[in-house]
Formats: structure tokens, C-alpha cells, sequence
């Protein structure tokens, strides 16, 4: 790769050629392997145990995860949903791991992909029995597709007031109060403007066994 | 207007606001200017001094290059040896979590070490914390710097001058992991984990939930990596499912962060070169190129995802939150198509919905983004691809009005030409072969059982996996059931020639015209500052893709939009 053009372009005869390295390539390899040992204790030691050290004193638990309680005893991560399944509680979305929160992992179905549409199919029918008097057009779609973790602590506030008939039913209580304390667990868009309303249906359900045993 | 639209075009605003001042601060970095960050100096020079660098000797872009290698290869047997001695590891393994196999090692090892984050495993069962930082956290810091040395190197070379010295790739390199990347990493990573994101050394929690049944939950130092793998365009998750995680990404605020540092330094690396040449318009006719390309994919995904599967709507059921399979409620459809779209042009790969479930054409646009790899691109490899799409536009159009091709005062001759058309016909050859290929093992032997979908979305998932591996972007249709050797070791060969030799060549081209007398700009120059000229680096862009791609994408998504809409 030796230039031709030097020839033909006196200016560039004033170029200097680069200093060669007093070591060959063994010396940069040497050097390369201090360097990393170095940025090794900087980037997989100092900054992690820095970030670690911040976590403990100012994020929530320590940075050991958000816990919600009930009556006293730890139920849950706020962040990290759990699979409800019994009538007389808000079901969570359908989960690819059913919650199994020592992995995550969604269905991973195209959308055009008849097993999963069946699925769908077979959510909605389900649905639907379990909860009566909703119409089939009232029932929004995440409570019939799974989440991309498998993990999702939320609905959508539609997603909530669905379920209220049926939970209000199975507890004996007025719907009007169940349907009251949906629209108060409604967490509002970040600033109010960005990003969706939802519901976190972990602390919906520990707000409604209050309400249940207040009564 | 939705909210969950105001918060996609907040985090493009937000980005571009903050990407220009950062930009002029890269520049700054790079000519080793004053920064307030010079406090870092004593440390990188106590680097310096004990390896025995002279940071101060200026390379060839050839020294650089062998830099390059020599220091990434000590990277690959480091990796290599934390993750296959995962189980003897002293410290920081509280779940015990197993070593890898050889196959899977070396997949795992080359696809960090090019900053793609091709992931064959999960976290929460296939890595220790020790190799989570040790192997991921680290070589996520150290490729993005090496990519972003690479890209100060071509800077370097488009200055108006004739010279073979093209500054020193290790205080490139270290500059970028300490000046830029670091700083950013350390803001993102604090706000993450007051949103709720762990950052912990206990392992699992076992919990009894509310129904009174046992749920496992994984933890770990996770906002520490979370943060950098966001920043330095790598995506490798700390979760299985990545950024869809609850507790990798727990809120809409964690996600807009998360978010906007995946196009940060992309964006203000265009602008970085337009300060860095004190040459404004320049940059800016990049970044209008690079949003050109990125408004496009970015309004047709959102659209689509808002609008749902149109196979489930046929159903009656009530659509108007998207499509939701595979997506997060605390994200939303349009936050998701954001995110498909910023994750995809450039090389970082995370994910906070599963790309195997968008609806046809957003998967599509996902594959266009990395097909591209330069409508932003990773940090500091973006802007080289781009780099090589210039070559070739200053040389389509120099053909076009009859004069001698020339870029910035330099001359655009045949050999340089020719590193630009190899690099760039490198990409497309690296993703069909390897598409072919494995169309061909599974036609042969269906019962391999890799595909998680039938027809044409098969077809996609085994089209998006090399497309994925050779733009170093590293997300999936991650239906694909790829943790097998044939996969492992097929997408491990194309990461590592897609990563090297699309950084070798644009720098050898750099170097080689920095080398070249310098004309001064006369009324004969084809201007490179213009807007004509970022429409016809934006067309060359599209018409190199459309030839190579267009066959396979309608085999793939575009089949398959027909038989649902």
C-alpha cells in the first residue's frame, strides 16, 4: 500500500513518516493486556460498586426491588407481575411464563400465526363466560395477548373496569364501590401527558382485600 | 393528541436538544480541548504510564487498526474464560448459575466483543453476576469506545491537511469510555434505579403472592449494566426479555431515558463532525440524511402498532389500545414502535417488546433499520457506514456531472471506491448467504425444530437473526430457537467478519485520502454541505438496500402483511 501519488505530488514529499513504534506487535499486545486489566478493575469494579453504593442509600429498598405489603406480610414486587387466576380477584395479562419471574419470555407469536390466533380466540371465549355481562366488544386486548415478558404488573384502566361486574359479584359488594376503587388505582400518564393511564393489578388486588375485610 | 404519542415526539425532541450540545462536547474531546471532565486526565494517564502507551504518538491508520485487533483479541479470551468457568466463580454467582458450553461461549464472547449482543442465552439462568459485569458490563464500555476511536480516527482524516498521522487509537478509545460513555452511563444508571430498576448482589427472591402461591424473582447489579448497554448502542439485556423486563425498564420515565440514550450519541456523533471540522452544515446535512431515513421507519411502525393485528380485530374485541402481543402496558404500542425503530437503525438491539409479534410491515421496518445500519447507527460504526455511503454518492454523482469525484478537498479515486462498494455489498452478502443457508438446513431436515412460526413469518424469523447478527444489532424474532450449534457458530462467523471489516475499510479509505494533496474548494467542487447532495446520499442509501433486500423482505413480512390485511 506503498502511495504512488507520493510521486506525483511534490508537496507531499514533506510529510513526515510516522514515528515507527519502538515495539512490534508483541509490545502492543503487552500493552493492550495491562490496559485491559486496568479498565477491568475500573469498568467491572469501580463504577458498578459507585452505582451500587448510590442504590443503597437513595433508591427505593436499597436497589433491592420494590416490595408491596399486605397486613404486614410482603405479597409482591410492585414491578414485577403476578398470575391471578381466582374469580374473586382483577386477573392479570395471560403470561407465556406464567409468571415465573426466575425467567421472563414472551410468546413470541407472529400475527399471523393460526395457533396463536386460536389462542386469542380460546382467551376471549373464556373470558367472556367468566364475566357474563361484558360484550365482546368491551374486552380490551390485553387481557387476551401475552405480555413481551411475561412479567407485566399492569392493565390498562379498561382492562380493570371490565373485571369490576365480576369481582364486585363473586365478593358481594356494591360495583359501584369496586368500580370507585379501579378509577383510584389509576396511575395517571407521566407528567400527565406522556405515555399511557394504567393500573397495577397487585396493588388493585391488596387494595380491594382491604376494602373486603374494612367491611 | 394520544399521550402516548406526545411521548414518542417528546423523546425524539428531547434527544435531538440534548444530542447538539453533546455533539459540540465529543468534538471538543476529540481535539483535546478543554472539557470539564478533565478531571478524568490523571486517570487515564496513570492508565497510560503503567501500561506503557505513549498516548501522545500519533498513528497510521494502519497502527491503529493493529491496535484495534490486538486489543480486542485479549477482550475475546477474557470473555471466553469468565463464561466458560462460569460455576467456579469464587464471587458475585449467588443462583449458581451454570458455565456455558463451548458453542454457546464462543457465540456469547464474539457477539459482545463486537458490540452486537446476540444473546443465545438468558440472564436470569445462563450468567453469573460475575460474568454480567465482568464480561457483559465491561466489553460493553470497551467496544463502544473502540467503535467510537474508530470513527475519531475518520474525523481525524477529513481535516483539510496531507498527513499519515491520524491521532492515537488508545487515547481515542480511552477518552470516549471515560469522557463520554461513562459520564452518560452513570446519569442513566442512577435515574434507572430510582425508577426501581435492581442493583443488587442478592439473588433470587422467593415470595408468596397474594393467591398464596410461590413466585421466584430474579435480581441483580442490573442498573449498572441496563445503562450502558443503552448508551453504548450494545442492547445486551441483563433479563431474558431485555428492556420489556419490568425491572430492567419499570416505568414510562425508564423507558424514555432508556430510550433516548439508544439514539444519543449516534445523533450527536453527526453533529460532532460538523464541529470537529468546523464545518456546521456538513453535520447537519448527515443528521438530515440519518432523521430522513429514521422518520420514515419510525411514523410507519408507530401506525402500525397502533392500529393492532387486524387478524384480532376480525375477532370484535376492543383494538384501540394496538397491538399488544408481546408489549408492556406501561409502555404502550407507540412507545414500543419507538422503541423498535431507535433500537434497529441503530446497533443496539435491546428490545422493550418482542419484535417476533409486531405486526408484518413494523417487523419489516425493523429489518430495513439494521439492512441500513447507517440512519444513525451505533456509536461511532453508524457514522462509518454512512461514511461509505458518501464515498459512493461523491462518486455516483461525480460520474453523473463529468468531474473528477472529490470529498472534502480530497480526491475520490478508484481504490477507494472499491473498499466502499466491498464494504457495502459485504453486508447484504454476509445476511442472504446465511439466510439461505439456513433456509436450505431446514427445508432438507424440517424436524430441526428452530422455527416458532410457520410460513412466510418463519421465513422473517430466520431473515431477521442474520440480518441482526451482521448489523451487529444483536435483537431477534426471538421465536427462533437458536441456542444450537449450527446457529451459534453461523451467526458467531458473521458477527465477527461484519464487525471488523466495515470498521478496517472505511478507515483504510480515510487514511488513504488524508494521505492525498490537499485542492482547495473551487466553483468546480461538488458541494458536500447541500441539501441536494444529503437527498442523493439518502437515495444512493435506498437504492443500494432496495436491491439487495427488497426479494427476501417480500418473501418475509411483506407475504405475510398480504394474508392478514
Amino acid at each position: 500500500m506503498e502511495p504512488k501519488v507520493k510521486e506525483k505530488h511534490p508537496q507531499e514529499r514533506l510529510i513526515q513518516r510516522p514515528v515507527p513504534g519502538r515495539k512490534g506487535t508483541g509490545g502492543i499486545l503487552k500493552q493492550s493486556l495491562i490496559l485491559t486489566i486496568l479498565c477491568i478493575g475500573f469498568f467491572v469494579f469501580l463504577y458498578p460498586l459507585s452505582i451500587w453504593a448510590i442504590s443503597k442509600v437513595a433508591a427505593p429498598n436499597g436497589g433491592e426491588g420494590k416490595i408491596v405489603e399486605s397486613n404486614g406480610r410482603a405479597v409482591g414486587f410492585e414491578n414485577v407481575g403476578q398470575s391471578f387466576t381466582e374469580d374473586r380477584y382483577f386477573y392479570s395479562r395471560p403470561s407465556a411464563v406464567e409468571y415465573d419471574g426466575g425467567g421472563s419470555g414472551g410468546s413470541n407469536h407472529g400475527p399471523s400465526n393460526p395457533e396463536h390466533l386460536a389462542e386469542v380466540q380460546g382467551r376471549i371465549d373464556a373470558f367472556l363466560e367468566k364475566n357474563p355481562t361484558v360484550k365482546r366488544e368491551e374486552v380490551p386486548a390485553e387481557l387476551v395477548t401475552a405480555s413481551g415478558s411475561g412479567l407485566d404488573p399492569h392493565l390498562s384502566p379498561q382492562g380493570a373496569l371490565v373485571q369490576v361486574e365480576r369481582v364486585a359479584h363473586v365478593r358481594n359488594l356494591p360495583v359501584e364501590q369496586v368500580r370507585a376503587l379501579v378509577q383510584e388505582q389509576v396511575e395517571a400518564p407521566l407528567i400527565g401527558v406522556l405515555g399511557p393511564e394504567k393500573v397495577n393489578v397487585l396493588k388493585l388486588n391488596v387494595a380491594l382485600d382491604q376494602l373486603d375485610t374494612q367491611r | 393528541m394520544s399521550t402516548d404519542i406526545l411521548g414518542v415526539i417528546a423523546m425524539f425532541l428531547l434527544t435531538v436538544a440534548i444530542g447538539l450540545p453533546l455533539g459540540k462536547y465529543i468534538a471538543r474531546v476529540y481535539k483535546g480541548e478543554r472539557t470539564w471532565l478533565d478531571f478524568m486526565a490523571p486517570v487515564e494517564r496513570l492508565f497510560f504510564r503503567v501500561s506503557g502507551i505513549d498516548a501522545s504518538r500519533e498513528m497510521t491508520w494502519k497502527q491503529s487498526m493493529v491496535a484495534l485487533l490486538s486489543i480486542n483479541l485479549i477482550w475475546f479470551f477474557w470473555a471466553m474464560f469468565l463464561l466458560m468457568t462460569q460455576s467456579h466463580h469464587p464471587f458475585w454467582n449467588p443462583d449458581g448459575n451454570p458455565s456455558m458450553s463451548p458453542d454457546l461461549a464462543f457465540n456469547t464472547a464474539v457477539s459482545f466483543l463486537v458490540n452486537c449482543n446476540l444473546q443465545h442465552y438468558s440472564g436470569e439462568t445462563g450468567l453469573s453476576y460475575l460474568s454480567q459485569l465482568g464480561v457483559m458490563t465491561f466489553l460493553q464500555f470497551v467496544t463502544a469506545g473502540t467503535g467510537m476511536a474508530a470513527c475519531a480516527i475518520v474525523f481525524n482524516a477529513m481535516r483539510n491537511r496531507s498527513t499519515e498521522h491520524l491521532g492515537n487509537f488508545f487515547d481515542y478509545f480511552m477518552k470516549s469510555c471515560t469522557r463520554i460513555l461513562l459520564p452518560i452511563s452513570m446519569v442513566v444508571a442512577v435515574i434507572i434505579a430510582m425508577e426501581g430498576t435492581p442493583m443488587t448482589f442478592e439473588g433470587k427472591d422467593t415470595i408468596t403472592t397474594l393467591q398464596g402461591a410461590e413466585q421466584q424473582v430474579s435480581r441483580g447489579p442490573a442498573a449498572a449494566m441496563v445503562a450502558i448497554k443503552q448508551v453504548g448502542t450494545n442492547g445486551g439485556g441483563f433479563f431474558g426479555v431485555n428492556s420489556s423486563h419490568p425491572l430492567e425498564n419499570p416505568t414510562y420515565l425508564s423507558n424514555m431515558v432508556e430510550n433516548i440514550v439508544i439514539i444519543l450519541i449516534p445523533i450527536a456523533l453527526a453533529f460532532a463532525l460538523g464541529f470537529y471540522l468546523e464545518r456546521k452544515r456538513l453535520g447537519w446535512m448527515v443528521f438530515g440524511a440519518m432523521t430522513a431515513g429514521f422518520l420514515m421507519l419510525l411514523t410507519t411502525t408507530v401506525y402500525f402498532e397502533m392500529n393492532g393485528n387486524p387478524a384480532i380485530s376480525n375477532m370484535g374485541i376492543d383494538q384501540r389500545l394496538g397491538s399488544l402481543e408481546g408489549k408492556e402496558m406501561r409502555l404502550g404500542a407507540a412507545a414500543s414502535g419507538m422503541w423498535a425503530t431507535s433500537t434497529t437503525v441503530t446497533s443496539n438491539g435491546s428490545v422493550n417488546a418482542m419484535h417476533d409479534s409486531l405486526t408484518p410491515l413494523s417487523g419489516m421496518n425493523t429489518m430495513i433499520g439494521m439492512m441500513i445500519n447507517s440512519f444513525y447507527g451505533g456509536v461511532g460504526v453508524g457514522f462509518l457506514n454512512f461514511f461509505v455511503f458518501i464515498i459512493i454518492a461523491v462518486f455516483i454523482s461525480g460520474l453523473m456531472v463529468g468531474r473528477t469525484p472529490e470529498f472534502l478537498g480530497k480526491k475520490v479515486e478508484a481504490r477507494e471506491v472499491k473498499i466502499a462498494i466491498m464494504i457495502a455489498l459485504l453486508h447484504p452478502f454476509l445476511i442472504l448467504s446465511g439466510t439461505a443457508l439456513a433456509a436450505y438446513v431446514y427445508v432438507q431436515d424440517p424436524t430441526v425444530g428452530w422455527l416458532n412460526n410457520p410460513s412466510f413469518h418463519g421465513f422473517s424469523e430466520m431473515l431477521y437473526e442474520y440480518t441482526s447478527a451482521s448489523a451487529n444489532n444483536g435483537s431477534g424474532f426471538e421465536g427462533l430457537g437458536d441456542n444450537t450449534p449450527f446457529w451459534n457458530i453461523t451467526t458467531g462467523i458473521v458477527l465477527a467478519l461484519s464487525r471488523y471489516l466495515p470498521i478496517i475499510g472505511p478507515v483504510a479509505i480515510a487514511g488513504i485520502m488524508a494521505r492525498k494533496r490537499y485542492i482547495p474548494e473551487s466553483a468546480g467542487t461538488l458541494k458536500t454541505d447541500t441539501g441536494t447532495f444529503g437527498l442523493m446520499v439518502f437515495f444512493v442509501i435506498w437504492i443500494v438496500s432496495a436491491l439487495a433486500f427488497f426479494p427476501s423482505l417480500v418473501l418475509g413480512p411483506i407475504a405475510e402483511y398480504f394474508t392478514i390485511y
